[in-house]
């Protein structure tokens, strides 16, 4: 059985989809079996999800619309706990990311 | 020898040179493509199960960087291409490199600071296999060295025994780095941006770390200025420390509210609001990045400063984007910026932009003690425009049933127009004056032009009498005037404010210890 979905979200954290964000980030993505990308456009470039080297490389910073897209088995849950991690700024404090 | 370089975290040390750039070990080729993969999968490993050993004994900052590190090592995106440049018939270290080097490249290139300085990371992800691959474990500083050398590596940092002091220099490196994060929240004194290479980097050396140098092999009177300095820096920091926590008042008694400036919401996690009387200004062109920010984002941002702040005033500055701040998509490309549509002027010809912000504020205006100002005011009409706004986004909001209030409205005094004629708002709730921007228009020299700094002081009569007559001018009428610059956390500044009347200062959260420190030096 497969499926396929895709949401966007805004990332409010202060310094975006960057480091230590990029790890929880993909090792949450590791833990579906579907295929997860991200984008920061509709139209692409897709990332691998589950990749912090691809992730990374998107330098998506603080104010970008994330585009997320699944397929496979259980892409709508992958795409909604994604979201959600963001959403919860990544769960950081964001204290230790403060610039100078 | 001096050499003059950027401060990244104050401080001094005294120690030993350390090359940070001896060459590594030379790796000895495999005879086959097997071996090869085999030597770089080992020599991955081994770097993996080390950066391990650390995050074990690291703090939550440092085991963020090691985590992120461990996890661009495990990531097939990079160990897969330099699999595959091995069974072309590339050694194992070689083509380690070119795939590491590559990814280097691409942060290098990126407009963005945070960006740039993750290519400090990625070398050192580099590095570390390289070194697992020559059994070169790396050689380690002597205690209480300073490492001086074209970039440091996080995990040399993090190697490093700092217990015994020591410092870093070095002829790259940012103060956006990782390293000059660690080296902050730890107390290591670090120089970045050294303008000339070390001509050798042997003996004693000398970190002022404070001001930005390094003395290589050191007179004895260097030596007895350096110590100087040093001791009269730990006596300062530790007697502004006693200061933090008490509410500021002068040698004759008077009590002056100092508040803070914050740029990001997040800045406040950092600071104890029992330290501040408030925060006397909150930059919002933090929110306007790639993307304009929606209402909901904006009032979520503004609720979180003014659920910290409880009781106490929150003034935030309505978006002041233009000049050097420019924002794409909402600015418009000038000849002379800073004369031209910015602050409150691109704001009032946005309006469509400017009523998003100004909704987010009403709605946030019930949730605490919050007043809102214009940057950029040169005419009363400007204030009547923008006031009027608030007005009509607020009838909208009660007829949608929506809470909101509108908070005082005051003024950035910050255009000479204002500061000569402040006559012409006496209706405004109250006053900021923004010393930066007044300096550089009073004394006609661009704030980012290093050729005209030696022009750009607050100090100057002329600037000093305009904050004078507003202070007085407020004073007269009723309405509060505090001071949002630079100048008001430099102690060299501080004395001559208090003297021109103002009692109300807004500095940087790290500048408020000393602040508070130098109001009580005052006599007035």
């Amino acid at each position: 059985m497969s499926a396929a979905a895709e949401a966007t979200v805004l990332i409010t954290h202060d310094v975006g989809l960057h480091a230590r964000p990029s790890v929880k980030f993909t090792k949450l993505a590791k833990t579906f079996a579907a295929d997860v990308e991200i984008a920061l456009a509709a139209n692409g470039p897709w990332f691998d999800a589950k990749s912090i080297v691809k992730v990374m490389a998107a330098k998506a910073p603080k104010g970008t619309v994330l585009h997320i897209r699944a397929s496979g088995n259980g892409a709508d849950d992958a795409v909604r706990a994604l979201i959600d991690l963001v959403q919860r700024d990544f769960d950081e404090d964001a204290d230790h990311v403060r610039s100078a | 020898m001096r050499i003059e370089g950027v401060p990244a975290s104050a401080g001094y040390a005294e120690g030993p040179l350390f090359d940070l750039d001896r060459p590594p070990a030379v790796y000895a080729g495999k005879a086959t493509a097997a071996e090869e993969k085999t030597a770089l999968e080992a020599a991955i490993g081994k770097a993996v199960s080390r950066l391990t050993a650390m995050v074990e004994a690291a703090d939550s900052d440092a085991a963020g960087i090691l985590e992120f590190h461990i996890a661009m090592l495990e990531d097939d995106a990079l160990s897969g291409p330099a699999f595959a440049a091995i069974a072309s018939g590339r050694t194992a270290d070689v083509a380690w490199r070119q795939v590491l080097d590559a990814e280097i490249a691409g942060y290098e290139a990126s407009d963005q600071d945070y960006f740039r300085a993750r290519a400090t990371d990625l070398r050192d992800i580099r590095d570390q296999v390289l070194r697992a691959l020559t059994e070169d474990g790396g050689s380690t500083a002597p205690s209480g060295a300073i490492l001086c050398g074209e970039d440091i590596a996080p995990t040399r940092f993090l190697e490093t025994d700092w217990s015994h002091g020591g410092g870093i220099a070095l002829k790259a490196g940012s103060t956006a780095s990782h390293v000059a994060m660690l080296a902050r929240s730890r107390g290591v004194p670090m120089v970045v941006g050294l303008r000339e290479p070390p001509a050798s980097l042997a003996g004693m050396a000398l970190l002022d770390a404070e001001h930005g140098s390094i003395v290589l092999a050191p007179s004895p009177a260097e030596i007895g200025a350096f110590r100087q300095s040093s001791s009269s820096f730990a006596a300062r920091q530790g007697m502004a420390q006693r200061f933090l926590a008490r509410p500021a008042v002068t040698r004759a008694g008077t009590a002056v509210r100092v508040q803070v400036n914050i740029a990001d919401p997040s800045d406040v996690d950092a600071i104890d609001i029992a330290t501040c009387d408030g925060v006397g200004l909150m930059r919002t062109e933090f929110l306007f990045g790639k993307t304009l920010p929606d209402e909901e984002t904006q009032y979520r941002a503004y609720r979180k400063v003014l659920d910290w702040a409880g009781d106490k005033p929150v003034t935030i500055r309505t978006v002041d984007a233009g000049g050097d701040k420019p924002v794409p998509g909402f600015t418009v490309e000038e000849g002379n910026p800073f004369l031209g549509l910015r602050g409150i002027r691109l704001s009032l010809a946005r309006l469509d932009i400017f009523r998003v912000q100004i909704r987010a504020l009403l709605r946030a205006a019930p949730h605490g003690n919050l007043r809102v100002m214009f940057p950029m005011i040169s005419m009363a009409d400007e204030y009547e425009r923008a006031a009027a706004l608030f007005a009509e986004e607020q009838t909208a909001l009660v007829a949608r049933g929506i809470a909101q209030k509108v908070p005082p409205l005051g003024i950035m005094v910050e255009v000479p127009s204002v500061a000569i004629a402040p006559e012409g708002f006496a209706g405004v709730a109250f006053f900021s004056i923004g010393s930066n921007d007044l300096t550089q228009y009073v004394m006609a020299a661009a704030r980012d032009n290093a050729a005209v700094a030696h022009l750009n002081s607050v100090r100057h009569p002329a600037v000093l009498r305009l904050i004078g007559s507003v202070t007085a001018f407020g004073r007269e009428n009723g309405i509060p005037v505090s001071l949002c610059g630079d100048a008001g956390g430099d102690p060299a500044a501080i004395p001559s404010l208090l003297e021109a009347g103002l009692r109300d200062l807004s500095v940087a959260p790290a500048q408020l210890a000393m602040a508070k420190a130098a109001i009580a030096d005052v006599s007035v």
